[in-house]
């Protein structure tokens, strides 16, 4: 069953839609519009690549791990999206986003961020493009990731505080879109993950797309053929959907870590918030609870559409793990690889070394989303 | 479809009046039942309720205030909808809320809660035209009236079909962004009402930054009327209570008669 297009009402299954106000319609299906056009436009493909190869220094490798490998009885493998431009998957995105805003006649850049890796993928390609950008991060995660919020400043964006509810990425996402709602005409909203109102979801699959091509191929050239299970950690989903979608048709498992306290899948109840209808962590009434997580970058309470679907299908399944459980990933590839992960990677990292059994002797393709580098500071605090 | 919503904005607009619609959050304070009703008094022709939501993504920092409030203080639709259902508002209500709170209590049960209740209609500001289908099915058999938005941002051949589709009134969204009182009336305002008129026969209501009785006055020069909600809720934030909040009805009912 392979990850295919969603339906011309941007479903998934059951799952994704365009639950927006009436006044980003007209913005959504244009960019609907604009995105299939570009997608099919052999010059708008070509310079996308120019980019994530001579910028962003893409194809990015595939890791061996026999250390680690030897620690825990499976033979792991990372596709090291840690080593991109930046520090994680996410410029993939944003670098088709910003593309194509400005093939859409955009000036300005508006996005929501978590951990801010998303926040300074943003802020770097509006710099490389000349765009405006702001940057909604929730107070919280402005505590937190201060060494992101810094980089943003650098590269020339503006980072607004979002100080409403949680204060952290549920509550970036809601200011970002009544943001966008007053300057729709010129702004492009670069949402960062596979959610949100179609055609986010699907669109930032196919721009994430390139991790799961280029990790198919480089499989098959390492182990012959495709891996036995492919492990992400999944915040609303997008490195997930990435690596999941080279694999989808093939008889890999997929596997995707939730944080114990952000699991939206684990509970499986539907709902709509931001632009689409998925798994969302709710109340017996509809509002919105908050997801808890050691990782800003995965403290969500919903998960995008697609995963939904895929849950709902079997042909994906999504493991709670605890934070403890990702200090202890953080530290164990530290120490075995000379890699740190970021803390939303050591998630996978933390299912992979709680299944070893189930794993004993399977190839394991872990998508390794982000460098640690932003996260040493909080660690410092736990770890003492 | 036409129910008690409609009818009473159409019966406002042939006497030659202009239709004044507050927005007031329910479960607000202890008193916001008793300030709807003396609001119904004070000259409003319907009366919108707040289903409060935790993630209100059209709503401005004053209709967020109050909605948490509210939520911190126990409020959920249900609770907000018993002491409806008790009630002699005085004037027809719709409530206002997201997708969500009605998804979650089910399509039809939350249509059937409305409608046991009293209320005669409904807004949902996040499920558009395009995903309205099953809400619309649920509500019409319940004989809810669902009431659509129209944003300045539509194309025209869009504008139509909202048209056809809303109940009670075609919400007209008087500018690009959130709910919040603006300083002055904002030019897209006078521009969706006449390219809404144009299209239908249905009572036109301008909402979103209108928030004097002079910013409803001019705006009512072409639209049917006015939904007024962040200035009545910051009146109930301050404790204006229902005189209060009557009062400011009272000034502009004055100022749409005058
Ligand atoms: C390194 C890294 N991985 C993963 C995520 C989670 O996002 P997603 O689930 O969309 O991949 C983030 C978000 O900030 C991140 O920074």
């Amino acid at each position: 069953m392979a990850m295919t297009d969603p339906s011309s009402s941007g479903r998934f299954g059951d799952f994704g839609g365009m639950f927006v106000p009436e006044t980003l319609v007209p913005a959504c299906q244009e960019l609907d519009k604009a995105f299939r056009e570009a997608w099919a436009d052999e010059a708008f493909r070509a310079e996308l690549h120019r980019l994530l190869t001579d910028y962003a220094g893409r194809p990015s490798p595939v890791t061996v791990c026999d250390n680690l490998s030897e620690e825990l009885g499976c033979q792991v493998l990372l596709k090291r999206e840690d080593l991109n431009h930046t520090g994680s998957h996410k410029i993939n995105n944003v670098l088709g986003q910003a593309l194509l805003a400005k093939r859409m006649g955009k000036t300005k850049l508006v996005a929501e961020t978590g951990a801010g890796q998303h926040g300074v993928a943003t802020a770097t390609a509006a710099a490389l493009f000349g765009m405006d950008c702001v940057v909604y991060m929730g107070t919280v995660d402005i505590e937190r990731q201060k060494l992101n919020v810094f980089r943003m400043k650098l590269l020339g964006a503006e980072v607004r505080a979002a100080e409403s509810g949680s204060q952290t990425l549920k509550d970036a996402v809601n200011e970002a879109m009544r943001h966008w709602v007053a300057v729709v005409e010129s702004t492009h909203y670069c949402l960062g993950s596979v959610m949100g109102p179609h055609p986010y979801p699907w669109m930032v699959r196919e721009f994430h797309r390139v991790i799961g091509d280029e990790a198919r191929a480089q499989c098959q050239a390492l182990l012959g053929g495709v891996p036995d299970v492919v492990v992400a950690c999944v915040g609303g989903g997008s490195n997930a959907a990435g690596i999941f979608s080279g694999f989808a048709d093939t008889d890999a498992l997929l596997v995707g870590a939730e944080p114990a306290g952000g699991a939206a899948v684990g509970r499986a109840v539907p709902g709509i918030v931001h632009g689409s209808f998925s798994y969302l962590m709710q109340d017996e009434w509809g509002q919105v609870l908050e997801a808890e997580s050691i990782s800003a970058g995965l403290d969500y309470p919903g998960i995008g559409p697609e995963h939904a679907h895929l849950a709902a299908i079997g042909r994906a399944r999504y493991e709670p793990v605890t934070d403890a459980e990702v200090i202890e990933a953080f530290q164990l590839l530290s120490r075995t690889e000379g890699i740190i992960p970021a803390l939303e990677s050591a998630h996978g990292l933390a299912w992979i070394s709680r299944a070893r059994e189930e794993l004993a002797g399977k190839t394991v393709l872990l998508n390794l989303s982000g460098r640690g580098d932003k996260d040493v500071g909080q660690m410092m605090d736990i770890l003492g | 479809m036409s129910g008690a919503l409609e009818s009473a904005l159409r019966a406002r607009r042939e006497s030659g009046g202009k239709c004044l619609v507050p927005y007031l959050t329910g479960g607000l304070g202890d008193d916001w039942l008793e300030t709807m009703q003396a609001v119904a008094a004070a000259g409003a022709d319907a009366i919108e309720i707040g289903i409060p939501f935790s993630d209100p993504v059209m709503d401005g920092p004053t209709i967020q205030l109050a909605n948490d409030r509210a939520l911190e203080a126990g409020a959920s639709p249900q609770s907000i909808l018993d002491r409806v259902r008790g009630a002699d508002i005085g004037v027809p209500t719709a409530v206002m809320t997201y997708g969500n709170i009605a998804y979650r209590m089910g399509w039809d049960r939350f249509a059937n809660t409305l409608a046991d209740a009293g209320v005669s209609g409904c807004i949902l500001p996040d499920i558009p035209l395009e995903e309205s289908g099953a809400w619309t099915a649920a509500a019409d058999q319940a004989g809810i009236e669902t009431v659509l938005l129209a944003a300045p941002t539509a194309p025209d051949e869009r504008l139509p079909r909202i048209c056809e589709r809303s109940h009670g009134f075609v919400y007209a969204v008087g500018l690009l962004g959130i709910t919040g009182v603006r300083a002055e009336l904002a030019d897209s305002a006078k521009v969706i009402a006449a390219r809404v008129k144009h299209v239908t026969d249905k009572p036109v209501l301008v909402g979103v930054g209108v928030g004097t009785p002079s910013q409803a006055v001019e705006v009512s020069e072409v639209a049917d009327g006015v939904v007024v909600g962040s200035a009545i809720v910051q009146r109930m934030l301050d404790g204006g209570g229902p005189e209060g909040v009557a009062e400011l009805v009272a000034e502009f009912r004055a100022a749409l008669d005058a």
